[in-house]
Formats: structure tokens, C-alpha cells, sequence
């Protein structure tokens, strides 16, 4: 009992976990290059750093003040395109600013709009607040396209971020300059999001999330704590904006569009909005199926709206609920008789993912490639789009797949449900011997 | 605390009150005052008007007519969260909690505002000594320090009503509003809550719905007797006891009741 009554004391004077924990991302980041150093893997690496940056700053409205954006692209966006503008004058020489600080213009600017935008839209909480996120981004996009002379109109706002007087040889020219930079941005922004939560401000805002009411009667004007939030999360929104323009030294209105909001939404989501961690996931995801996924497949938007209808069905937290779930399993010493279940739920999954993705691929080369006739390649097989043995073969894999799943997870939900009881058991047990 | 404002001898004063819904007035003209440390409970019939009037007192409501005053300055129109930072704090009838955030925390989101760190964002929680020391002496005295890390909404009935009036007194407020506390509760829950109750307000003025009469008449230093949305009597318990209007609209009917419902068992 000893322990107890100081245990919610978070920053102990050296807290190994947490410097682990920080330790290795910070890692991860710097190493991450070394492993895969290929042109694509460093593009996909600083637009991971940039995507986790968006989703993070995106969960500070979503889990942890419970406000959905519908239109969060708009901060991102508008300091994308103030950042590639400095940028711009910097290099025609009419400003004086070290490039590496161009993310920080974004910044600025992603929160002045938070600063005027935002007085508007949090002014209402829950659904209203999801309509006016989505009325404000329609706006700013309309807006987009009325001022060519900023927007660029069609072709956008090209830039060049070799500008300026390099610092020690870093012209941020090479990628993997570039890339060093996004991942200290990524690493501070990371670090300095996570303060927030441990902070009056970032506590009163899950306060706000869980029962707005309440909190009025505890001295907190909501509406106040949401627009503080909305600003925060304007800035780094805005850093990672700023951060893209460096990236791709060109900026066009889509990044202001609502599908960049969505996809901002669908990621945090798919990463998990209820733990910190969650948007890190998230991010990395999201670059992995626009640029990965897309490549290997045509119907990736299907695939991915699957994967996104699943896990609002079955797992609402997200991947990193997920893994958190079973991490408790793991620590009660629970996880090992699940592992037999795990490998059977994949092999049954992928058999289902097999069939389906072959009747899918069919669907689309009959839409899109029927200039080259009715074959295809599919998995090292080849199929006949318009042949019935083709069609009956992935039916059959899929329903066998289907009825195999479907016996894994009865079989599964019985186990999970014992590991959970003999938790609940043991935690118990441990109440009782303190 | 808040302490007494210029002509502030009254923690709570109500002047002719009244509030509509619609056409219904609910409220119609009721006057109470209530001296710094007073026990008031709030007795009634349903739908007298009894939980609108808390509501109208903490800022949930704004009136239709008339005054209300807290520590002598005039508090009705303002935001709950203003009544709050004047030293008036309530809880509520069915539990109102944070409910993802553990006991601790909850009371910490109670605590932080009157001890100023208002909206900072610049100050780790956990470095905030004085609000940790004030969680700390919260939970022990509405004992739930051993449940300090439990989600709230994976704690018992009565543990949630204790918390309730937790987060209610955590502040700090002077004046604190219970809004039916014992609610629910088996009765010798009921009878330690109401210990509890009495402990964690000492030195303050009270204010409380309560239906149960066994807790109204061991807690209330004055009774007030709402009917039809006025205040029909507003005394001591033995006077109101005694008062023929109150037996009539009200008491003698529920006293019967109880009476009848305890020779049944």
C-alpha cells in the first residue's frame, strides 16, 4: 500500500519506462533511413513524419476533446501554402530565413486561422461542431479555387527549398537532409503534444470530452477549453503543412480539400483515437496505402474502406487498442494459448482475402483493362476474367474461407473470453492481498 | 473561502423567483434565505418544482423573473461555470461524471480551477503539489482512496454517488447544492452517506433535495417545503413538523406513507 498513495505522481525522477519508450522512437527515426535508404523509402519515410505529425495534432480534437473535424486539411493546407510562399521569397532573396524554420511560418499560420476559424466552429460541441468544421472547409476550398494569384489555381505553387545561405553544408537538397529535419520536427512536435496531455488544459479537455456539463459546474468554460485546444492543434497542423511543402516543393489546392480532411479522419481512426499512440500508427498507415497500396493495386479505395468499415464494426479503439488489449493479455501471461487461435484467425482471414481480392481484381480489369483482353495475373495465377471456372474458383476459395473464419472466431471469442475471466480472477486475488 | 460580501450576512438569497417552461410556470415566486453554515433541505411532492429551483440557483437555468443572490451579489443570468468561481458547487441527481477518467483524475478536473491554473498549458499536472495533496484529501474523505485509479465508470452505484459529492465539494465552493445525494441507496448505505455528507460540509452552507425523511430531518437545521413551485414553509424541522399547511400539502401524506411502509415490513 506504501506505493499507492503516491502511484498517479507520472514523472518519477527517473522514469526508465518512459525514457525507453522516447528513447526508442527517437531511434526508430534515425535509424529508420539507414535500413531502407532507396529514393522511395526516404520519400515515404518524410511523409510518414509529416502524416504522423497531421493525425497527432487531428487526435487532439478527435480523442481527446472528442470534437470531429471534418475539415482539419484547412490548417494543414493554408500552412502548406503560406510556408512554400516563404519559401518562396526566400529565395528570391527578399527575406532572410534559415529554410529549416519554414515549417514554423506554416505553423504560425495554420494557428492564426485555428485563431479566426476556430471562434466559430467551437462554439458548438458534437454534431454541429462536425457540420461547421465541414461548411468552413467547403469555404476555404471554394476560396482555393477564386484566388488563382495565391491558390496557383491548376497548377499550384511550385518552390525550390534549396534557398537562402546553407547552414554547416545542409542545403536541405538531398532527401535524406530533408528527411533528418522532418524527423526532429516530428520527434519535438510528438514530445511537446504528449505534454499537452499531461497538463490542466489537456486533462480539462478529456473532462470536456467525457461530460461538457459537468465541467461547467466545476469553474471551466467549455467552450473556451475547445477553442484553446482547436488553436494547438492549428499549429501543428500547420507545422506539418509546412513540412509537406518543403517535402514536395509544390502545392496544390487539393491539400486543402475535404479528402485530405477524410483521410486525416480515416487514419487517426484506423491508428486508434482512444491512446496517445495511436495517430503514430495512423500516420505511418496512411502513407503506406497512398503510396504503397495504390501501387499494387487498382481497387485500393475499396480495400481501404473495408478495412475502415471493420474496424469501426469490430475494433471501434483502433489498431493500438488492439495491440494495448493484448498487451494486458501478455502481462497476466494469458497470451500464449491465444497464439494457436491468432495464426488460425490469419490463415482463415487470408484465405477469405485471397478469394475476395480475385474476384475484385476480376470486377476491375473488366471495368478498366478490357483493351488487354481477359487475362490477368493474379498471385502468380492466371486468371480469365470472363470465364466461369475463374469466377467459381475464387467463389469457392472465399466461401470456404468465409466458413473457416467464421469457425476460428467462434473458437477464438470462447478462448478470449476465458483469458479475460482468469484476469478479472487474478486481479481480484492481487486486490485482496493488499 | 468566497467569504461574505458587503451586505452578504446571507449565503443564499432567493426574491421572488419565478421560471417559466412555456406557458408552464414552474417556479412561481419563491423567496428563500439562507444564513453562511445553514442546512437547508428541500422537501416536496414531485414535480413541485424542487430540482428546476438547484438548477436555477447553480446557472443551469437562467430565471424568468426575480432575483437570486449569492453571498449578497446577484448571480442570476451568469454561466455555471461564473456561480462555480463565486463559491457554488452542486451535484446532481443521477451521477454526472467524467467517466473515461479514473477517481483521481476526476477529482483533480474538480479541483484545478479554484486553486488558478485555469486554462495553463504550461504546467505538468503531476509537478502541481497543492492540487495532488487536495485529490489526496478528497478521496479520503469521501474513502475512495483505494479506488483512486479505477475508471468512474467502472465503479459501484454507491461508490459513483460518492464520487458525485466529491467532485462537488473538491473545489472548495462555500456553498454546495446536493440534489437528492442518498438517491437509490439501500438504507444502511443511506444512513452512512449521510455521515459522510455531514463530514466532508462542515463549515459550509448546505443545500439539499432529499425525498428520504429520515435523512432530511438527521441532516436539516431548516426545512423548506416547496408545493406547486412556491415555498410554502421554511423553518426548523420541528415547526415545519408541526405547520397544518405543510401537514396537509405535503408531510402528512408522505409521513403516513413511510409510516405505513416501515409496519409492513
Amino acid at each position: 500500500m506504501a506505493t499507492t498513495s503516491r502511484s498517479y505522481y507520472e514523472f518519477k525522477p527517473y522514469n526508465v519506462g518512459r525514457w525507453v519508450v522516447w528513447g526508442g522512437y527517437a531511434l526508430v527515426m534515425i535509424v529508420a533511413p539507414l535500413l531502407w535508404s532507396s529514393s522511395l523509402s526516404l520519400t515515404m519515410l518524410s511523409q510518414m513524419g509529416i502524416a504522423v505529425i497531421a493525425c497527432l495534432a487531428f487526435n487532439m480534437l478527435l480523442g481527446q476533446g472528442g470534437m470531429l473535424s471534418f475539415g482539419h486539411a484547412v490548417y494543414s493546407g493554408l500552412g502548406s501554402f503560406f510556408a512554400i510562399h516563404t519559401l518562396n521569397l526566400v529565395s528570391a532573396g527578399k527575406l532572410a530565413l534559415p529554410v529549416s524554420l519554414v515549417p514554423l511560418v506554416g505553423g504560425l499560420f495554420g494557428m492564426l486561422f485555428a485563431v479566426i476559424l476556430g471562434w466559430v466552429t467551437t462554439k458548438k460541441a458534437g454534431t454541429p461542431f462536425a457540420m461547421i468544421t465541414l461548411g468552413v472547409g467547403e469555404l476555404v476550398w471554394a476560396m482555393s479555387l477564386m484566388f488563382p494569384g495565391f491558390f496557383g489555381g491548376e497548377g499550384g505553387i511550385s518552390g525550390n527549398r534549396v534557398a537562402g545561405e546553407p547552414f554547416l553544408g545542409i542545403t536541405f537538397g538531398p532527401q535524406i537532409q530533408l528527411y533528418y529535419l522532418i524527423a526532429a520536427y516530428t520527434f519535438v512536435c510528438t514530445a511537446l503534444m504528449f505534454a499537452f496531455t499531461r497538463t490542466p488544459l489537456g486533462r480539462m479537455l478529456n473532462a470536456v470530452r467525457d461530460n461538457p456539463e459537468r465541467v461547467e459546474f466545476v469553474g471551466y468554460n467549455t467552450q473556451y477549453v475547445r477553442y484553446v485546444a482547436f488553436i494547438a492543434s492549428g499549429l501543428f497542423m500547420g507545422i506539418s503543412g509546412g513540412l509537406a511543402a518543403l517535402n514536395f516543393e509544390i502545392v496544390t489546392a487539393e491539400v486543402v480539400n475535404a479528402l485530405r480532411s477524410g483521410a486525416f479522419l480515416l487514419f487517426t481512426f484506423l491508428g486508434g483515437a482512444v491512446f496517445f499512440f495511436g495517430p503514430i500508427i495512423g500516420g505511418v498507415l496512411m502513407v503506406v496505402a497512398l503510396v504503397l497500396l495504390s501501387e499494387l493495386t487498382q481497387a485500393w479505395q475499396l480495400w481501404l474502406g473495408l478495412v475502415f468499415t471493420f474496424m469501426v464494426m469490430y475494433a471501434p479503439g483502433g489498431i493500438s487498442s488492439l495491440i494495448m488489449m493484448n498487451l494486458r493479455v501478455a502481462s497476466f501471461g494469458k497470451l500464449r494459448p491465444l497464439i494457436g487461435s491468432y495464426l488460425a484467425l490469419a490463415g482463415t482471414a487470408f484465405t477469405v482475402l485471397v478469394g475476395a481480392g480475385a474476384m475484385i481484381e476480376m470486377v476491375y480489369h473488366l471495368q478498366l483493362n478490357q483493351a488487354l483482353g481477359p487475362q490477368m495475373k493474379y498471385m502468380g495465377a492466371t486468371l480469365n476474367a470472363k470465364g466461369l471456372d475463374s469466377w467459381f474458383g475464387a467463389a469457392f476459395v472465399l466461401v470456404v474461407g468465409i466458413a473457416m473464419f467464421e469457425l476460428t472466431r467462434r473458437q477464438f471469442v470462447r478462448d478470449w473470453g476465458t483469458a479475460q475471466e482468469e484476469i478479472e480472477k487474478e486481479i481480484k486475488k492481487r486486490e485482496a492481498l493488499q | 473561502m468566497t467569504g461574505q460580501a458587503a451586505n452578504g450576512s446571507l449565503a443564499v438569497e432567493l426574491r421572488d423567483v419565478r421560471k417559466s417552461f412555456g406557458k408552464t410556470e414552474i417556479i412561481r415566486g419563491a423567496n428563500l434565505i439562507v444564513a453562511p453554515g445553514e442546512r437547508v433541505a428541500i422537501i416536496g411532492p414531485n414535480g413541485a418544482g424542487k430540482s428546476t429551483l438547484f438548477n436555477l440557483i447553480s446557472g443551469r437555468f437562467g430565471a424568468t423573473s426575480g432575483d437570486i443572490l449569492l453571498h449578497g451579489q446577484k448571480i442570476d443570468g451568469l454561466a455555471p461555470y461564473e456561480i462555480n468561481r463565486r463559491g457554488l458547487a452542486r451535484s446532481f441527481q443521477v451521477s454526472n461524471l467524467f467517466v473515461r477518467l479514473s477517481v483521481a483524475e476526476n477529482i483533480r478536473c474538480a479541483v484545478l480551477w479554484s486553486l488558478g491554473y485555469k486554462y495553463s498549458f504550461w504546467k505538468f499536472l503531476a509537478d502541481l503539489r497543492d492540487v495532488n495533496d487536495r485529490v489526496d484529501e478528497v478521496l479520503d474523505m469521501i474513502k475512495l482512496h483505494k479506488r483512486r485509479d479505477v475508471l468512474a465508470m467502472n465503479l459501484t452505484y454507491a461508490e459513483q454517488r460518492a464520487l458525485e459529492i466529491g467532485i462537488t465539494i473538491a473545489g472548495g465552493a462555500s456553498v454546495i447544492l446536493l440534489d437528492e445525494p442518498t438517491a437509490g441507496m439501500s438504507k444502511s448505505e443511506t444512513a452512512r452517506f449521510v455521515n459522510l455528507i455531514r463530514e466532508v460540509t462542515v463549515g459550509k452552507t448546505l443545500l439539499t433535495v432529499e425525498h428520504d425523511m429520515g435523512v432530511v430531518f438527521g441532516l436539516a437545521d431548516k426545512i423548506a417545503v416547496l408545493v406547486y413551485g412556491e415555498v410554502i414553509a421554511f423553518d426548523t424541522p420541528d415547526q415545519v413538523r408541526a405547520n397544518p399547511r405543510v401537514q396537509e400539502a405535503y408531510l402528512g401524506s408522505v409521513l403516513a406513507d413511510q409510516q405505513a411502509a416501515a409496519a409492513g415490513h
